[in-house]
Order: structure tokens, then C-alpha cells, then sequence
């Protein structure tokens, strides 16, 4: 169907608020505008009534969908349903700890208004769908890098 | 004037921080307004301009949902600056935006190769990065040179980007391997773990679609398996060994040792840790030192509390519950205590290792536990459980029940589950067991005639299917009936107006078969010479006499009629057809009725009618193959490929509702259940008429007013005061499930009864997995690649073997008998033939691959 392409993946990265409304959006697969919408509004759905004590995993079609909230925001990743859910939510918080590190607490604000460098940063973290930089150092060094050219 | 226009527009463009903030005050109109500007603004040739116009419009696409791909050219204008805050916003553009459908994709290849192959890292991974976005076979096939060079760049954060995008490029375009592919092997041996973790997860992919390409690899693995210390190196290479190992059991023993190793660590972390386990029990669990170490360590997950590690704990058992069930026993205690947690993915997990841990001692008693948490449970759960004991029950041809009776009640009980919306099954359930076990008819019509004579159930539609089934199985064991009269009324009842028309039929042929049977017990009865009926007892002790007296049988006769007349004139054909078809019967059998009180005449048009009735009635159904239909020789002139394209339109409507359901259990009931209406087919008469009563109906329902759930009754599986219900009202506390359940009990029951089992095509068929043949080319190539790569003295070998390449069949059977041979002195034991034809097999297919000999 539309998301099951090749196997092992993250297909796609999701930041919703509690209204569900999408910060951030980052597709790894071929998606229709309709879909994402969809896409988007279904995972909202799943994660935004779950406990906190719950786990962190949820099946979605037929995939899994790997979330964590902070504050006010839903981090939310779409593997496939035999990946290593304990990694990725590591992944997901590593995300978070660079994120805070550029924005200095960051907020739902920061996202925002620095969309572009958000993306910056997701690239440099995950390409074609697979994680290509895990050490936090590392990507925050070459964002300085970039930030310099720019 | 158009100059100047421009010029305001460059000097006073709103930046992307103004576009959102005037989205944050107010939205709808806002969008549309900055998009006139954005579209005036991408137009002009200032690259600043129109790039920051790119880059607003991005944002708008991403986060709502507004089209740009009408900016596509623009996005190759913007890529093409010498700036580089323009290239990323262009770059970012294009990789949000561009498809396989995009016209201009032609025009971002040569922009492409030149951004891959500047001095500049930076405008390389930008890129690189896009091409791995939106990679199309004709970019994959252009620029695999340029991906080759950098694959072996000096500047390590290229290589890696270059890794990550060569996924794609094998996927596009095949040929890539033969160039890239050594490459991407040297890398494996890179000492930088983040350029090790893209090849490792380059890899980890490859070997999931086809394991068998890169066997040959599995010594590089290996390594690094022992010496990495990077956990996401790790996990990716164990996912890669799972793969392997399960194609190549020899390969499951060298490597459970380094796992072995890796688990036992002091401080290893949980995510690794939980990989090696689940590598275990899917790949190694062959091999007993692995196992035992994982199931003692799953242990650690399941009594946690987090709640992440509970749930994986019993996600993993439920991998190697089918091949290790002690394991799961071992743990019973968490498994109960997970049922009752609130989150329903962990009550899930443990609903399934539950029904694992079923077997033919305690089934009745897990069962009536379940029932109960069904009954307080929401609609989800309490189907999940229904669903989960019907699989569990009926698996192998009902090989866990020994008391069909309990387990036919049972299907009764949960048709009165309030939530229940597992009809379809429970109906194919019910009809299987009818024509597979003869001993629990008699049950399975107690049972339907509780269900058909309950008018609150007709008014719910999940349970049609099931009064479908408990209508034709009244129908066709009607000689199990003590009340045949009771039966046609139920199924003749007012109600059974909200029946879909397709089931209403079907509760009227099973009328008319009790029609027939009534008739031919009061004819029968009637005649002097007949032998004397035997007498057969029901399991309640009243034995059966005589049978109809003129009244009883007139006033069925009569009540029959009526029911149909109104029914003479619906719209629906098939329920207009049986209706008219019965009252055509009775029309000619009904005069004789009277009749046969004075005239002993056996001769007479209603006896032969109703006898050639009877005998319609009389042939045992059993279960049908699912391979049935394929063994029926076609007749001369059927031509079954002929393309009936043209029969699409003028039928769509009526062939759309068939194929909306896709449960094939549904399709082989459905047919069973027409294949009686169609055929006119037959039940046994050769039972003793069933005892004159008056309508236990209406009684029924004096007493007792509608019910659905009832007030408290009990659980006494012996009462036969016509009270089927059996759920109960006390809702017991939720840890009713003891440990205690699963201890193997010694009963004395009675025997089990047959069951009537196919050879084959007992199971409805699955379709097979369509299998892309996409991956052959792929796979070939990569096996090509991997004969041309040479490393050592593995490359005598190969190229020996390429000499042979021609004659890989005979080749390669004299390697595996000589490996047979080695084998065999080693004591495992293999046969020669089936492995040569294996490789045969193999052969024709792919190049059969040689797993290095250091790994044997």
C-alpha cells in the first residue's frame, strides 16, 4: 500500500501538539498531500489519548508508530513493525537533547519559527529514512559548520 | 511599471518569520493572500527573492498542506545559485516536493552532478541528501558514477551521506551493484562507528529483502558482531544475522556464543539487549545454552515496571511460544497479572500468550475466565478475546475439545455477549461443527433453537450470521428437534422481518425441511404396515412417541401458510421464490392431510411428494475441500480465461458487496449455506416424531418477557428448561485466573466424539505473498558482485568457480556431496538427494551461494 515501500526504515517523523496540530512533518516515503493528512490525523488520534503510563508503541496500519511527549509536543516515528522499539525511542530523546542544546529550552515556539533549521538538524540525523549520526557532538558540530555558510 | 513592481516586491518581501507570524494571528485568508505573493515574488530573477518566496512556500506545503508543485521549476532555478543558504532552501524544496511525476526532474540532473561533485562537502551532502529523497531510475542511473566516487571520498561525513543514498540507487537501478558494491564492502571494515552503522544499516536492509545474496558476507558480520561496541551497530547486524541464520542453521551455532556474550554483560543496555533476545528466540532458538540464557533474562523485562520493557517482555515470548511453550509457563504468573493491566497493548500481548498456553485440560476453565473479562471489557478487547478463543478452539480442526457439547453452548453464549461482533465466524463455526462432528448435533440444535426463538436477538445485526447458522442447522438436524413446531414458528416469527433477505431465505428453506420431516412422521405414523418406529431417547429421558396427531399436524400446516403468504409478494426473488415454492407444496399435500385419517392409501400424490422429499432431504453434507472446486473437470467448451471485461460495468454494483468481505471463512460459509437452499439437499428422517406440544414460545416469552442478558441463572450445563443463557451477572474479581489453571488436570469424561476431517484443503486458503520479481535483477546482481569480489584466498575460489560459471548445476552438486561427505563424519545427518534437488531447485532460480568455509 502507500508506506510499505522498502522494509526496514523510519518512513515517517512526526511533532504534533495536544491539538493536534503538526510542527513538524518529515516523510521518508512517497505520500499523497490527502494521505499525509490522514496520516497525520490518525496518528494524532492513537497517541493523544494514551496514558503516560502506557507504553511508548502503538501499532499503526501495519507498521508501529514510536512516540514520546514533552510537554506540549508529540514526537512521534513510524518504523516498521520489526524494528527495535527500545533504539528508537533513544533516537527520538537524542533528537530532543539537540534540539534543547540549539534552542536552550526549547519550546514549541522555537520550532515554529526556525522550522528551516529544524530540518536542518533532522537531516543531518536520519537520511533516507535510516539513522546516519548518533553521537550528539558530532551533528552539533556541523551544524555550527553550516550555520557559517549560511 | 513592471520593474519597478518588482523591485518593491524584493524590497519589502515578507521573510518567513513574518509569514508566520501573521499565520499565527489569523489563518484561511491569510494563506491565500501570501500566496499571491509568493507566486508574484518566485517569478522575479532575483535569486534572494525567490528563494525566500521557496522557502515560505515550503513551509506552507509542510505544515499546511497547500500545493507547490507548481514552484518545481522554480526549485531548479533556486538550486542552481552559487549561494549556499539558496541551494539548501532549494534543495529542501525539492526533496519535500518532487515526485516520479514532476516534469522537471529532467532538468536537476546535471545540477545534481555537479553539486556531487564539488570540492565543497557541504553542497555535496546537500545533494546527496536529496537524491536519496527522491531518487528516480533515470537520476540512479546517471549519477551511480558519481556515488561510487564518493563512496570512497576521504571526508567521512561524505562517504557515510553517499552510503545512506546507495540504498536507493540499488533500488532504482540494479546495475549500480556491479560498480558500487565492492566499495560499499570495504567500508564494512572502517573503524569509524558512524560510518560502520550506515553500512551495517544499508546492509540490514538488503539482507531482509533477500538473506540469501549476502551469506557470503556473514565472516565481515561477524567481526564486527564481537568487536563493536556501538549498540546501534550492533542491533542492526544482529537484525542481520536473525536474517541469515534462519536460512543458514549452521551459521545460528557459530553465533550464539558472541551473543551469548553480549547478553551477559554487566551494563549492557536494555535496547541491545532486548535485540539479542528477540535474535534468539526468532533465529537461534535451536540452540539450548542461547535459549535458556534469553528466556532468564526475558524474565528481568516481564517484572519490571516500566512499562515499555513489560510489553516487550511479552511481545518476545510471544515469538517463541509456538516452538518453546515451557518458556511462556515458566512466566504464567506475569502473563495473568498483564491481563489486567490498563493498557490494552500489554492486556493484548497477554491475551495471546494466554490462548499459547491452551490446551485440551484446560480450555473449559480458560475459557469461562475469559468470557468473563469479555463481558466487563471494552468493545475492542471483549472482540479480541472472542476472536482469540474462536482461533484458539477451532485450530487443527478443533483439536483442542474434547466436549463438543460445552464448546457449542459456548458459541451460543457469545452470541449473547452484548458487544460480540465476531458473527461471521462464529456462524462458519457453528455449520463446521455440524457437518464434521455427528455426536454435537443434538446440542447444536439446542442451542440454535435458543437463538432462533429469542426475538431481541433479530433486531442486532452483528448476530444475523449467527441465526443464519442456528436457522440451517435447525433446519438440517431437525430430527434432533423436540419441538419441530416450535422451530417454524421461531423461524416464521414477525421479527424475522429485520433479517437481511439472504438469510430470510435461508430461514425459510429450513422451515420447509421441517415441513417435510413433520409430514413424513405423521404420514409414516399413520401407516398400519410400517415397522414400529424406534424408539430413541433424548439425553433428557422423555422418550419420543408416536409422533403428530391430525390437529398437531394441521395446525403446522396452517401456521406455515400463513407466515408465507405475506412473504409471497416481497421484492427480494429468492425469498419470494422459496415462500411460493412451500406454499405450492403445501397446496398439493394439504387436502390429504384430512385424507389420511380415513383412507390407509399409500399410493397417493402426497405421499410420493412428500417422500421424494424426504429422500431430497436425506444425504449427509459434509465439509467441503477448499481444494473442491479446483478437482471439478471443466466441460467441453468452457472457456474460464475468456476476458469478461465488458460484463465490469453492468455488474459492479451487484459484484461490489461480494468482494467487500475478504474473510475467506465468511466465503466458505456463505457458500455452504447456499449450496443447501440451491441443491435442495437432504437431512436424515430416520428418527421417531417429535412429541405434540403446545407453542413453547409463547410460554417461553410469558415467562420470561425478552431477553437478552438475563437475571441470574446457573451455569448448570445440564438444564433443559429451554434457558440457554449461561452468562452471569456476578462479576467475579479479576484475578480469577489462577495459576492453578494451568496445572494438567486428570478428568474422567466421556470420549471424545469424531470429527470429521479432509485430507487436504481443510483450512480456507491463503493467498500467497506476492513476491516482487522486482529483486530478482537486484539479487543477481549482487551475486554476480560478490563471485567478481575477491579478498584473499577467497578469490582463488572464486575465480575457479567462475570458470564453471556455465556449468553451475553439476558443479555445484559435487560441492555439496563433498560437503555431505565432510558433513557426515561430523554426525550430522543430511540427505544427499534432497539437497541436491534443493540446490537444483536453487540453481535454476539464482547462482547458488557458498558460505565461506571458516563459518562450517
Amino acid at each position: 500500500s502507500d508506506i510499505s515501500i522498502l522494509s526496514l526504515q523510519i518512513r515517517f517523523i512526526l511533532l504534533q501538539n495536544r491539538q493536534g496540530k503538526t510542527r513538524l512533518a518529515k516523510y521518508y516515503v512517497p505520500l499523497e498531500e490527502s494521505e499525509k493528512h490522514k496520516v497525520e490525523y490518525e496518528v494524532h488520534r492513537l497517541v493523544v489519548n494514551r496514558d503516560s503510563k502506557f507504553t511508548n508503541f502503538v501499532e499503526f496500519r501495519t507498521h508501529k508508530v514510536i512516540y514520546r511527549r514533552y510537554a506540549g509536543l508529540f514526537f512521534s516515528l513510524c518504523v516498521d513493525i520489526t524494528d527495535n522499539e527500545l533504539a528508537y525511542l533513544e533516537c527520538i530523546h537524542l533528537f530532543v537533547e539537540i534540539l534543547d542544546h540549539f534552542f536552550s529550552n526549547v519550546c514549541e515556539l522555537d520550532l515554529v519559527f526556525n522550522f528551516h533549521k529544524v530540518y536542518l538538524i533532522l537531516d543531518e540525523f536520519i537520511l533516507a529514512g535510516e539513522l546516519q549520526e548518533t553521537s550528539k557532538r558530532a551533528i552539533i558540530e556541523r551544524m555550527s559548520e553550516l550555520e557559517k555558510l549560511e | 511599471m513592471a520593474s519597478s513592481n518588482s523591485l518593491m516586491d524584493s524590497l519589502f518581501q515578507r521573510s518567513l518569520e513574518d509569514l508566520i507570524k501573521g499565520l499565527r494571528l489569523g489563518e484561511s485568508t491569510f494563506i491565500s493572500r501570501s500566496l499571491e505573493e509568493i507566486r508574484r515574488e518566485i517569478k522575479l530573477t532575483d535569486l534572494s527573492t525567490k528563494s525566500v518566496a521557496l522557502q515560505k512556500l515550503s513551509y506552507l506545503a509542510a505544515l499546511h498542506g497547500v500545493d507547490m508543485a507548481w514552484a518545481a521549476f522554480h526549485a531548479v532555478e533556486v538550486v542552481s545559485s552559487s549561494r549556499f543558504a539558496h541551494k539548501r532552501i532549494g534543495y529542501h524544496a525539492i526533496a519535500q516536493s518532487f515526485s516520479d511525476q514532476t516534469p522537471v526532474m529532467l532538468l536537476i540532473t546535471n545540477q545534481l552532478r555537479k553539486d556531487l561533485n564539488s570540492s565543497n562537502e557541504h553542497e555535496v551532502s546537500l545533494a546527496l541528501e536529496c537524491l536519496a529523497r527522491i531518487g528516480t531510475d533515470d537520476l540512479a542511473r546517471d549519477l551511480t558514477s558519481e556515488v561510487f566516487t564518493l563512496l570512497g571520498s576521504s571526508k567521512a561525513l561524505v562517504r557515510k551521506k553517499a552510503i545512506g543514498v546507495v540504498l536507493r540507487v540499488f533500488d532504482k537501478y540494479p546495475d549500480a551493484v556491479k560498480v558500487c558494491f565492492k566499495r560499499l564492502v570495504e567500508n564494512l571494515e572502517s573503524s569509524d562507528p558512524q560510518l560502520l552503522s550506515a553500512v551495517v544499516g544499508v546492509f540490514c536492509e538488503l539482507t531482509a529483502k533477500d538473506p540469501r545474496s549476502y551469506l557470503p558476507l556473514a565472516p565481515e558480520f561477524y567481526k564486527i558482531l564481537v568487536d563493536s561496541r556501538n549498540n546501534w551497530v550492533l542491533i542492526k547486524v544482529l537484525k542481520i544475522f536473525a536474517k541469515l541464520a534462519s536460512i543458514e542453521p549452521r551459521l545460528a551455532k557459530k553465533v550464539a556464543d558472541p551473543v551469548c556474550e553480549h547478553m551477559r554483560k554487566q551494563n549492557v543496555g536494555k535496547s541491545l539487549l532486548f535485540e539479542c533476545i528477540r535474535t534468539v528466540f526468532s533465529s537461534l532458538s535451536d540452540q539450548e545454552t542461547a535459549l535458556k540464557l534469553a528466556v532468564a533474562k526475558i524474565r528481568e523485562f516481564l517484572v519490571d515496571d516500566d512499562p515499555n520493557l513489560k510489553y516487550l517482555g511479552l511481545h518476545a515470548l510471544s515469538i517463541v511460544a509456538g516452538k518453546h511453550l515451557w518458556a511462556v509457563l515458566e512466566n504464567k504468573e506475569a502473563v495473568v497479572k498483564a491481563m489486567s493491566d490498563e493498557d490494552p497493548n500489554v492486556k493484548l500481548e497477554a491475551l495471546h500468550l494466554l490462548m499459547a498456553m491452551v490446551n485440551e485440560d484446560n480450555v473449559t476453565e480458560i475459557s469461562r475466565i475469559l468470557m468473563n473479562y469479555a463481558l466487563k471489557s471494552d468493545p475492542l478487547f471483549c472482540n479480541e478475546i472472542i476472536g482469540s478463543i474462536l482461533v484458539a478452539c477451532s485450530r487443527d480442526s478443533y483439536e483442542i475439545i474434547v466436549d463438543f457439547d460445552w464448546y457449542v453452548s459456548l458459541l451460543g453464549e457469545m452470541a449473547r455477549v452484548p458487544h460480540c461482533q465476531r458473527g461471521k465466524e462464529i456462524e462458519h463455526q457453528l455449520i463446521d461443527i455440524g457437518t464434521r462432528v455427528k455426536d454435537a448435533r443434538l446440542e447444536l440444535v439446542r442451542v440454535s433453537r435458543a437463538l432462533l426463538i429469542d426475538p431481541a436477538l433479530l433486531g442486532n445485526q452483528f448476530l444475523h450470521p449467527i441465526l443464519s447458522a442456528a436457522a440451517w442447522a435447525s433446519g438440517e438436524y431437525v430430527e434432533f428437534s423436540k419441538s419441530p413446531y416450535e422451530i417454524a414458528e421461531a423461524l416464521l416469527q414477525p421479527r424475522t422481518c429485520l433479517l437481511p433477505d439472504s438469510i430470510r431465505a435461508i430461514y425459510i428453506h429450513s422451515a420447509f425441511k421441517v415441513l417435510v420431516f413433520s409430514l413424513g412422521a405423521y404420514f409414516s405414523a399413520q401407516e398400519p404396515t410400517s415397522p414400529p418406529l424406534a424408539q430413541e431417547s433424548t439425553s433428557s429421558g422423555h422418550s419420543v412417541v408416536n409422533g403428530f396427531t391430525y390437529n398437531s399436524i394441521s395446525s403446522l400446516v396452517n401456521m406455515i401458510e400463513l407466515g408465507l403468504c405475506s412473504l409471497s409478494g416481497t421484492i427480494d426473488v429468492e425469498v419470494q421464490e422459496r415462500a411460493k415454492n412451500v406454499l405450492g407444496f403445501i397446496g398439493m399435500i394439504k387436502h390429504e392431510i384430512a385424507e389420511k385419517a380415513t383412507s390407509q392409501n399409500s399410493e397417493t400424490e402426497a405421499h410420493r411428494a412428500i417422500a421424494f422429499m424426504e429422500d431430497v432431504f436425506s444425504e449427509e453434507l459434509g465439509p467441503v475441500s477448499s481444494t473442491a472446486q479446483e478437482k471439478v473437470p471443466l466441460p467441453e467448451g468452457l472457456e474460464l480465461n475468456e476476458n469478461l471485461e465488458g460484463l465490469q460495468e453492468i455488474c459492479r454494483e451487484v459484484l461490489e458487496p461480494m468482494a467487500e468481505s475478504d474473510y475467506s471463512s465468511d466465503k466458505v460459509s456463505f457458500s455452504v449455506a447456499k449450496l443447501r437452499i440451491r441443491d435442495q439437499e437432504e437431512a436424515s428422517s430416520s428418527l421417531p416424531p417429535p412429541l405434540e406440544s403446545s407453542s413453547l414460545l409463547a410460554e417461553h416469552r410469558k415467562r420470561h418477557g425478552l431477553y437478552y442478558l438475563s437475571s441470574q441463572k446457573s451455569e448448570d450445563h445440564n438444564d433443559r428448561e429451554g434457558n440457554d443463557n449461561n452468562t452471569s451477572n456476578e462479576y467475579p474479581p479479576a484475578n480469577e485466573i489462577s495459576v492453578d489453571s494451568f496445572k494438567p488436570k486428570k478428568k474422567i469424561s466421556k470420549p471424545r466424539p469424531v470429527v470429521v476431517k479432509l485430507d487436504e484443503g481443510d483450512e480456507p486458503k491463503r493467498k500467497p505473498d506476492a513476491s516482487s520479481s522486482n529483486d530478482e535483477s537486484l539479487s543477481r546482481a549482487i551475486q554476480t558482485a560478490l563471485m567478481g569480489k575477491g579478498k584473499g584466498k577467497e578469490k582463488e575460489k572464486e575465480r575457479v568457480k567462475e570458470n564453471h560459471e556455465m556449468n553451475v548445476d553439476t558443479e555445484n552438486i559435487e560441492q555439496s556431496s563433498r560437503r555431505e561427505k565432510k558433513n557426515k563424519k561430523n554426525g550430522e545427518r543430511s540427505s544427499k538427494r534432497s539437497s541436491r534437488r534443493q540446490r537444483g531447485k536453487e540453481a535454476s532460480v539464482t547462482k547458488p551461494v557458498e558460505v565461506p568455509d571458516l563459518l562450517l
